[in-house]
């Protein structure tokens, strides 16, 4: 167990040596920021002494190599537009997209799965019809169309909800949550429905279709067989094998829910990470853009490696150095 | 035998299967009985509905198809027209299954210990503990070596015979009184066939387990039952005690089918081979379903079906046994 992690911790290094050397290679050729820092006027001893200062004249691979070792320690200089520490920037972001990405990645797999379940198990009843074509809108319908919609209905017609931002926050350490206070709970609700509906319809097709696939096996016909009930076949026996692929995709889809936030951050003026990367990007902020890049390779390469560790939880043939023999 | 009221009844069932072409009878008018503690064989070739019988009999007949005719009673009492809930209890309490493929029959994710513990706590009044204890103790009835260990270990640390010898255990360990064994060693190595079917005897003699056992091997048959339905088409084409049909079958066909086993005794050049296939379900001739291929027929096969008729030393659906019937 133990050597694996290890494996496969050595395995993800090189992607995220890949990554930053993308992220470095960003300075260096999308902008001058020697003429940014500069500014309109200067010398060409400046040019230089700033040049040598800041040890742009150093071959490109002590660079990277410098680029890297700072990056380690969460060091990846100050924002050109706000001129803050980027580590910063990200850690006050940081909290208002996690909390959206969890509660939205929440709402599918708590809604998703028992929909996916039940339309697997009564495929011709009208309900199931039902969330069939419900989840169709859910997969073809953009994001920020939804959004927008949701604002139109929840916010302008019924007032129900807010339309933006996250309303009241309380500080635990240097953490901000939205979750213990009214208004940021209210908040949260109209965002993590957007992000989260594609995801919920995604787990609720790919549920379904596993439950189908496993309702025929001999092992489920058997456990009928064995006249257990049909909560233990249903949700114990069936619904266990269909974890593996769910885990998954419900991994990855939750990397994207991270990364991709912008669309929605974008709709209701969420001030989470997506925000500040694409208020980045109208800048040409380059420091927030390449830490913000290899901040989301890490997320992936972490979900990625809890999605390993999951399936040797559910999946007994994957644990090997178990033997004991009997073949 | 013929005093002891049948534990198990099955009086001309039928079973349909609705498709878009028309309903197919995949099986029509069968009926026989199984005594406390008897084992009926059950043979024919593959599509005969020999597995058919046995998922109608414990209430799992895969939809579309359905019981159409006839009815299925345990104890004296119908089964077959119960509810889902009230049949449930039925299957793994009163009625054991047991499965053709060992590998695909158990739930990969769960250990054999806690499959059979939950089988148990289903239907017997014992705790978790007292579950455990009794798995353990099925364990080594059925032979599993270190017993107390292997509880705790899950199908695929198992080889295919260890499987199926779980899967026995798991049929039989809420004491049902009556077993379906659907192909329970073709998926088997040869070697292993012979242990898991001395197991499967001696457990259901101890226990006093009826078992109806469904196969296409005739030596099966030959060693374990009491006695044999030969199946063609859908129906019962001889049923009588094993010594019989095996030695002096009454019907062309299984008269044929005992004729393809390999004598031991004396060399042979070609084992006798019956032409032509079973008739598919689409497609049963009229009269005798066995008629295109029979080496005996006569007119009377092409337009009637006979019913079971008394053969003598067992019964046989062929109008040989006809007294009135006329040759031609």
């Amino acid at each position: 167990m133990f050597a694996f992690v290890v494996s496969r911790i050595f395995q993800a290094l090189p992607v995220l040596l890949a990554v930053a050397l993308i992220s470095f290679a960003m300075f260096a050729y999308v902008g001058d920021p020697v003429a940014i820092m500069l500014g309109q006027d200067y010398t060409q001893a400046q040019r230089d002494a700033l040049v040598s200062d800041l040890g742009l004249d150093k071959p490109f691979w002590v660079q990277f190599a410098t680029f890297i070792g700072n990056a380690v320690q969460g060091e990846f200089g100050l924002s050109y537009r706000l001129s803050r520490p980027v580590a910063d920037l990200i850690a006050e972001r940081a909290p208002a997209t996690l909390e959206l990405a969890f509660t939205a990645a929440v709402l599918a797999l708590a809604v998703g799965v028992p929909m996916g379940v039940y339309t697997g198990l009564y495929r011709n009843s009208w309900l199931s019809r039902f969330f069939l074509t419900f989840s169709l809108v859910g997969v073809s319908l953009p994001t920020f169309l939804i959004g927008i919609l949701l604002i139109l209905v929840f916010a302008v017609w019924l007032g129900w909800l807010p339309s933006f931002g996250r309303g009241d926050t309380v500080k635990l350490g240097w953490w901000s949550t939205g979750f213990l206070t009214w208004s940021g709970v209210k908040a949260l609700v109209l965002p993590a429905i957007t992000l989260g509906l594609f995801q919920l319809t995604l787990i609720m097709r790919l549920v379904r279709a596993e439950m189908m696939e496993v309702l025929r096996t001999d092992y489920i016909k058997f456990a009928r067989a064995r006249g257990l009930p049909n909560r233990a076949v249903h949700f114990g026996h069936a619904l266990k094998n269909t974890m593996v692929p769910v885990i998954t995709i419900v991994g990855l889809q939750l990397g994207a829910i991270i990364a991709f936030a912008i669309v929605t951050e974008t709709v209701f003026q969420w001030p989470g990470m997506g925000l500040l990367f694409i208020q980045s990007v109208g800048a040409a902020d380059i420091p927030v853009m390449s830490a913000y890049l290899l901040l989301i390779a890490l997320v992936f390469v972490t979900i990625n490696l809890i999605v390993d560790l999951l399936y040797y939880a559910v999946d007994p043939r994957l644990r090997i150095g178990r033997g004991k023999g009997g073949h | 035998m013929s005093n002891t009221p049948p534990l198990l009844e099955v009086r001309n069932l039928r079973v349909e299967f609705p498709t878009r072409r028309g309903t197919l009878v995949a099986i029509d008018d069968v009926s026989f009985s199984i005594s406390p503690g008897e084992v009926l064989g059950v043979v024919g070739e593959s599509g005969a509905g020999k597995s058919m019988t046995g998922a109608a009999i414990i209430g799992l007949l895969e939809p579309p198809g359905r019981i159409a005719r006839g009815e299925i009673l345990l104890n004296g009492k119908r089964i077959d027209n119960l509810r889902y809930e009230q049949m449930r209890r039925i299957r793994g309490r009163e009625i054991g299954a047991i499965f053709q493929d060992p590998l695909t029959t158990l739930n990969p994710l769960y250990t054999v210990g806690k499959q059979l513990a939950e089988t148990m706590t289903t239907h017997l009044p014992i705790g978790p503990a007292e579950a455990k204890r009794r798995a353990i103790e099925w364990l080594e009835l059925v032979g599993i070596p270190a017993a107390a260990q292997r509880i705790d270990s899950y199908p695929h640390e198992f080889s295919g015979g260890m499987r199926q010898r779980v899967v026995i255990a798991l049929a039989l360990c809420a004491e049902p009184k009556l077993i379906v064994a659907d192909e329970p060693t073709t998926a088997l190595d040869v070697s292993i066939q012979a242990q898991v079917i001395a197991l499967l005897k001696t457990l259901a003699r101890e226990k006093g387990t009826a078992m109806m056992l469904v196969t296409h091997d005739m030596g099966v048959i030959a060693e374990t039952a009491d006695r044999v339905a030969v199946m063609y088409a859908g129906r019962i084409a001889e049923i009588g005690p094993v010594r019989e049909v095996v030695k002096h079958a009454n019907h062309p066909y299984s008269a044929g089918l005992m004729g393809s086993i390999p004598p031991l005794d004396r060399r042979v050049e070609r084992l006798a081979q019956i032409d032509g296939a079973m008739p598919r379900l689409s497609a049963i001739p009229q009269g005798c379903a066995y008629n295109p291929r029979c080496p005996q027929v006569f007119d009377k096969c092409r337009e009637l079906r006979p019913d079971l008729l008394d053969a003598g030393t067992t019964r046989a659906a062929c109008w040989l046994y006809d007294t009135e019937a006329v040759r031609g």
